[in-house]
């Protein structure tokens, strides 16, 4: 488990001392997938970075297992850090070391053995699917490649969490979307915690369990991604849920629901269904939705028939469709 | 070509001329190297964005590499020879030509290999300290091998600078072309043996050059093959 206690970070700089986070109180269960959204400057890359102390937070405390890393003396630091698996946007492998040796790093620095240091980083390329490629050097890996590569590194030294610096945002959505999957199939088999930072809320969409939304270097919203989704609070989490903000609710009558499409629900003929299924016509008031590689974001605001029993069999449909709506 | 070149070559002054001046480029870059490198590694650790921040030393250490490579090479072997005597026990010939060529040499390779060592990619260097690396373990594991081939070509440019500092110091007894080109040549108004001397000069350096930047090339993982 880790917690984040009152967290505080502050640079001083030349023209005077800048608040990169401050007031951060999250904490990370064992085995959930935790997303950190934000836009940038927002403070996320300074609070993964207090998370391992690469960047000692000004104020606070950080609690990884029990231990304060504050208090702990240099060595037991780097000890704890061995623990503690870090991607990064940028990959950030070795380059003068080919694949299997970048994997055996972590491992060289723990102290194993060269032999069982190979062994161990063989099955790691396995587990991320790059055997094939054990001699090869960086430099002639794709992007999607170097990532998987990191993140093999990043497990060797059977690390309990891992964090995750915008490990896609360098990606194109193919790469992307197969990333995430090996993170979420990571955390299923391995029971590795992860943390992810991302500006893109997609990727909190299709792996994350639970997301804090960071805005102005604080917490401005933090829950289930779903509760979230359906109902964001703070305006930062509507505004990166809909960019295109929210659509204005007209003055007609009746009750009417924002149906929210996160990219998975739209590749069906949702509405359409809903309308069959239900035998009861919708008034569509506005509709927004974008297609980002190939599937649907955004929001649809419905009015619901008149009558309540017509209604409620389509919030019925929608609820057992899983789909994401709120009533407005 | 005139007879005095054909006695030199026949003598074999020549010949050990090419040898001295190779011979006591490498001899003296290895041993500024040794000195020199360790120099580069402490002036790109303890600098304020280093991974090992000690804004002091850097500063003093930074100020005496600048007096010493701010002095020109002729007058700071002029001003060693007294140090060459109390290190190899003599402030002429090769063995004191050694001495100031490395006293000369260290401060320009600690600026060259700190130059280097400031390419590698800050990220990389974060990633090793994500994982627990101490800071000893980032300069040998991290820092040295992935600066590699700029080290390797830093190493090129100055076993030629160093060869042309040897050249000077034939002027006050070492060996080497430089010494032939002013005693046997421009000392006797001998041109064909300057010119003969700067042929060869040339031609080192070219081999030094390709050949060095040959074998970088070929280490550097980083180009595709």
């Amino acid at each position: 488990m880790i917690e984040l206690k009152n967290l505080e970070k502050t640079y001083r700089t030349s023209k005077g001392s800048v608040t990169a986070i401050r007031d951060i109180n999250i904490t990370i269960n064992d085995g959930e997938i935790f997303g950190i959204i934000g836009l940038s400057g927002a403070g996320k890359s300074t609070l993964v970075r207090c998370i391992n102390y690469l960047e000692r937070p000004t104020s606070g405390q950080v609690i990884i297992d029990g231990k304060e890393l504050g208090k702990l003396s240099n060595k037991e630091l780097l000890k704890t850090r061995q623990n503690i698996g870090m991607v990064f946007q940028g990959f950030n492998l070795l380059t003068q070391r080919n694949v299997i040796k970048n994997i055996c790093y972590p491992l060289e620095i723990a102290g194993m053995k060269k032999a069982d240091a190979v062994k161990r980083a063989e099955s790691l390329l396995e587990l991320v699917g790059l055997s094939d490629k054990a001699k090869a050097y960086p430099s002639q890996l794709s992007g999607g490649q170097k990532q998987r590569v990191a993140i093999a590194r990043a497990l060797a030294a059977k690390t309990h969490y891992l964090l995750c610096d915008e490990a896609t945002s360098a990606l194109d959505p193919d790469t992307t979307r197969s990333v995430l999957e090996l993170l979420k199939k990571i955390n299923r088999t391995l029971g590795v915690t992860i943390i992810v930072i991302t500006h893109e809320m997609k990727v909190i969409d299709s792996i994350c369990d639970r997301v804090a939304v960071l805005d102005n270097s604080t917490v401005a919203e933090i829950g289930d991604v779903r509760t979230v989704f359906a109902n964001p609070q703070s305006d930062i989490a509507r505004k990166l849920i809909m960019p295109q903000g929210e659509l204005p609710v007209t003055s007609e009558n009746g009750k009417k629901i924002r149906i929210i499409y996160n990219g998975e629900n739209s590749s069906k003929s949702l509405l359409s269904d809903m309308i069959l299924k239900c035998n009861t016509p919708v008034n569509i008031l506005h509709a927004d939705t974008k297609d980002i590689d190939g599937k649907a974001y955004g929001q649809i605001l419905v009015q619901l028939p008149d009558d309540e029993t017509s209604a409620e069999k389509i919030t019925a449909y929608l609820k057992a469709n899983s789909v994401t709506y709120s009533q407005v | 070509m005139s007879s005095d070149l054909i006695q030199l070559w026949d003598k074999g002054v020549l010949l050990q001329g090419i040898w001295e001046t190779i011979y006591l480029t490498f001899i003296s870059s290895f041993i500024a190297y040794v000195f020199g490198l360790p120099i580069g590694v402490l002036l790109t650790v303890t600098d304020k964005d280093g991974i090992h921040p000690i804004p002091w030393l850097n500063k003093i250490i930074g100020v005496i590499v600048n007096i010493f490579r701010s002095i020109p090479f002729i007058i700071l072997m002029v001003a060693c020879l007294p140090a060459a005597k109390v290190i190899v026990g003599t402030s002429l010939g090769n063995k004191a030509m050694i001495v100031m060529l490395v006293i000369a040499a260290i401060p320009y390779v600690a600026r060259m290999t700190e130059s280097s060592f400031k390419e590698v990619d800050k990220g990389v260097i974060e990633a090793a300290q994500a994982m627990g690396s101490s800071t000893f373990k980032i300069i040998y594991k991290v820092l040295i091998p992935e600066a590699k081939p700029a080290l390797m070509v830093g190493a090129v440019i100055s076993l030629v600078t160093i060869l042309g500092y040897s050249a000077m110091a034939g002027t006050i007894g070492g060996g080497g072309l430089g010494m032939i080109a002013i005693s046997f040549g421009y000392q006797r108004f001998n041109n064909d043996i300057v010119w003969i001397c700067v042929l060869l000069t040339v031609i080192i350096v070219q081999l030094i050059q390709e050949l060095g930047m040959l074998i970088a090339r070929k280490a550097d993982k980083r180009i595709n093959k």
